[in-house]
């Protein structure tokens, strides 16, 4: 395995937990807002701050470990995506600060203050949107050259059907992930009410998601023969992900086994994911860098693995720590140590 | 016009962000090294007041964290939107520390998460005390790491320039460069002296307006005392900063000082106004003083400003900003000293409203130093974005509606700005000292 390989793939597994941990917390915005606007707030608020306080932080770091990562083992990415992303990106930056500032402006300040609460559900909604853009640019078809630099076709990314299947995707996954795990956390808590209400929610998103995402697969027929033609030959991945998801909501329908639901919504995820992400191998802006023409030097290379592989080392005993605290300490989840 | 043009406006937005994510970085830094005082203090002598200091100021560190973060961030993915061809080249040298910085706030923002949710969960409040010490240590490793970054734009190291080619790169000496050892224990020294004497300006500010007396006179002591340690300690670094631009980057010494012909026994200039003819008017000329600044000898030569071709001078502004840096920590340092003294002799007009307004007047001062030392430096190397090899010019985006993204991030900077006031004011109003220290001292055991 090159060095390129094992960069790509360390930095995709951090993308992907961005994505399971991203989309937990933002469907709980979106949730929330959801709630207050129907009048259900006491039912949830309380389950989504106790879970979701002491980890949002750590949450906005998966993000940043991607882009810095990315920027350092493949560096000719900065010059494409930087180039071409201005906006799209400066967009997600502006509300994932809004975002960011909110748990602590919320918990001390403007406490139930409801517009705040929207603007917070609301960038659930459009954050995941302006990200997942980049997965369409990347898709090839929008960049063109100017003197030299890549100029993006606004109009073009802004028409595509594909552009929207993916938009459309990412926001059903956002709510199905979160609703999945609420569903769980809901009932470790022992609180039924909350419990019931994520379950509905579970199951209504459930479906439009594997609709939306085999509506990607057809589009990107038309769109990307290429990548079709490698998605198709790796369709038992997306097998396995279809029978997961069957799974899943299967235990959700009968209310057992809440806990295994959200592994098994996991691994589902992380089939699609890396299905998706290994059909596209070996570009990364398609058909103009490919991980290979875009690496870095092997000096950098090297310690840059060292140094990840010793930061993990630091890093793991951390996380299992913080998850020990707040996510599986039953006296913390049930309310009574605050 | 003014607005169209990206290069410009990409400088003016790196600014913007970095001036505003400043503040935030600073506290982040100089903050949880206080709280550990604070806490330690609060343990050792057994003394709650210490122990509220530690917990009110945690509370408050929250707000300043969030918009760090997000503010860390933005400038994380600005230098690729906006400096594309900077980040492609540089990513090929000195991405390793800027990856070494994630994982420093990776740890930061884990421990602090436990930290802040688990007072009440510890029974032994040391065991409490040791969560900190990562926060405080990821703070200062991400400092550390992002100002090896920005050393290395002042004095870029560990490759080899071939045709133009860049070749034998080694990640480590480009973390290692001669800027890299002054650069950052400045920025830790002034960070900590930052957040000291901030506290320090809000005890005194609190003291005045008649609060909890003994509270707020201890916390005023220790952030005196720990603010003068690290304003000592800033000079002497700034001393050993100006000997390295002596030798290393002349011209940026030169255009702080305006000194612009190469001479021996150079004097210093405090202020002044620069005329026309590069003619110094209204300034006090202290002679000798750049020559023992920059070679530790009154009789040593000091290069000009003239010796270097016009298109790689820097902007002669940053006189204004280096005189302002250095005047403020000057006074600091004084300030701080004055009260040590009078606090150990016993003489009380240190208590008295005047000299508590000083104090008060410290925190905004040593945050526009920080400010200014930072615009001093960064305005400093122009017109290079890598010293000898890259300039602005070239490294900035092509990309149109840089102009339309700045309003964005002036609205976003004034919300949080605005915010962080409003919601910090709120919190300590809601729930003054008195109410806390009843609150914990009244039947509660745990800090008995």
């Amino acid at each position: 395995m090159g060095l390129e390989l094992i960069g790509i793939t360390v930095l995709w597994l951090f993308l992907f937990l961005y994505v399971i941990v991203g989309s937990i917390d933002y469907g709980a915005g979106v949730f929330n807002a959801h709630s207050i606007l129907t009048n259900k707030q006491h039912i949830l608020s309380k389950v989504i701050q106790r879970y979701l306080s002491p980890v949002w932080e750590v949450t906005n770091v998966f993000f940043v470990f991607f882009v810095v990562g990315i920027i350092g083992f493949f560096p000719d990415s900065a010059f494409y995506f930087g180039s071409i992303l201005l906006i799209p990106a400066s967009v997600s930056i502006i509300l994932l600060a809004l975002r960011g500032s909110y748990y602590a402006f919320e918990s001390y300040g403007a406490k139930g203050h409801k517009g705040y609460a929207f603007m917070y559900g609301a960038t659930g909604i459009f954050i995941p949107a302006s990200l997942s853009v980049v997965l369409t640019i990347s898709e090839g078809g929008f960049v063109s050259f100017e003197n030299g630099v890549p100029v993006l076709d606004y109009t073009a990314l802004l028409t595509s059907p594909l552009t929207w299947s993916i938009v459309v995707l990412s926001l059903v996954a956002v709510l199905y992930i979160s609703s999945v795990f609420l569903t769980w956390y809901a009932h470790k808590t022992g609180d039924m009410e909350a419990t019931a209400l994520m379950r509905k929610y579970a199951i209504i998103w459930s479906v439009p998601l594997i609709v939306a995402a085999g509506g990607i697969i057809f589009e990107l027929r038309n769109h990307n023969i290429d990548h079709f033609e490698s998605i198709m030959q790796l369709w038992w991945m997306f097998a396995i992900s279809f029978v997961l998801w069957a799974l899943t909501l299967r235990l959700i329908w009968l209310k057992r086994h809440f806990g295994a639901a959200v592994w098994l919504m996991i691994f589902q995820f992380m089939f699609a994911f890396f299905g998706y992400g290994i059909s596209h191998y070996p570009y990364l802006l398609y058909p103009h860098l490919t991980i290979y023409d875009g690496f870095t030097n092997e000096a950098m290379a090297i310690s840059l693995i060292v140094v990840f592989i010793l930061g993990m080392l630091l890093l793991l005993p951390s996380l299992y720590l913080l998850l020990r605290l707040f996510l599986f300490d039953k006296k913390y989840v049930k309310g009574k140590r605050e | 016009m003014f607005f169209d043009d990206p290069v410009l406006m990409s400088r003016l937005l790196t600014i913007l962000t970095l001036s505003f994510h400043i503040f935030y970085a600073t506290i982040g830094v100089g903050l949880p090294f206080m709280i550990i005082i604070f806490h330690w203090l609060g343990i050792k002598k057994n003394d709650l007041h210490y122990i509220l200091m530690a917990r009110r100021l945690a509370k408050g560190f929250v707000v300043t964290v969030a918009v760090g973060v997000v503010t860390g961030t933005a400038i994380g993915l600005q230098l690729a939107l906006l400096w594309p061809n900077f980040m492609q080249l540089a990513g090929h040298i000195i991405a390793l520390p800027l990856f070494m910085e994630v994982f420093a706030f990776f740890f930061e923002a884990i421990f602090l998460g436990i930290y802040l949710y688990t007072w009440d969960r510890f029974d032994n409040q040391k065991k409490h005390l040791l969560l900190l010490i990562p926060v405080a240590v990821g703070g200062a490793l991400s400092a550390f790491f992002i100002t090896v970054v920005n050393a290395f734009m002042n004095s870029p190291s560990g490759f080899e320039l071939v045709n133009g080619e860049l070749t034998n790169m080694n990640p480590l000496l480009a973390m290692l460069t001669v800027s890299m050892p002054t650069k950052v224990t400045h920025v830790l020294a002034t960070a900590y002296m930052t957040v000291a004497f901030t506290l320090a300006a809000i005890a005194a500010f609190r003291l005045m307006k008649g609060s909890e007396t003994s509270y707020y006179k201890k916390s005023l002591n220790v952030s005196m005392k720990i603010g003068f340690i690290f304003a000592i300690a800033s000079a002497i670094i700034g001393d050993f900063s100006g000997k390295y631009l002596a030798e290393y980057q002349p011209e940026k010494l030169a255009a702080a000082e305006w000194h612009f012909e190469t001479e021996e026994r150079a004097p210093l200039i405090l202020w002044g106004i620069l005329g026309e003819d590069h003619e110094v008017k209204y300034g006090i000329e202290i002679p000798y003083a750049l020559s023992i600044l920059a070679h530790s000898d009154p009789n040593a030569e000091v290069i000009g400003l003239n010796e270097f071709p016009e298109e790689y001078q820097p902007p002669l502004i940053i006189h204004y900003f280096f005189d302002m840096m250095i005047t403020i920590g000057m006074f600091m340092l004084a300030l701080s000293f004055v009260f040590l003294v009078a606090r150990w002799r016993n003489w009380s007009f240190v208590d008295k409203n005047g000299y508590r307004w000083l104090i008060v007047m410290g925190a905004p001062l040593s945050f526009l130093a920080i400010q200014a030392g930072w615009w001093m430096a960064e305005v400093g190397r122009q017109p290079w974005i890598l010293r000898g090899i890259m300039t602005v010019d070239e490294a900035a985006t092509t990309a149109a509606y840089v102009d339309v993204v700045f309003l964005g991030f002036v609205l976003l900077y004034l919300i949080l700005g605005i915010g962080t006031i409003v919601v910090l004011r709120r919190m300590f109003r809601k729930r003054s000292i008195e109410e806390d220290l009843a609150y914990y001292s009244g039947g509660d055991e745990r800090w008995a």
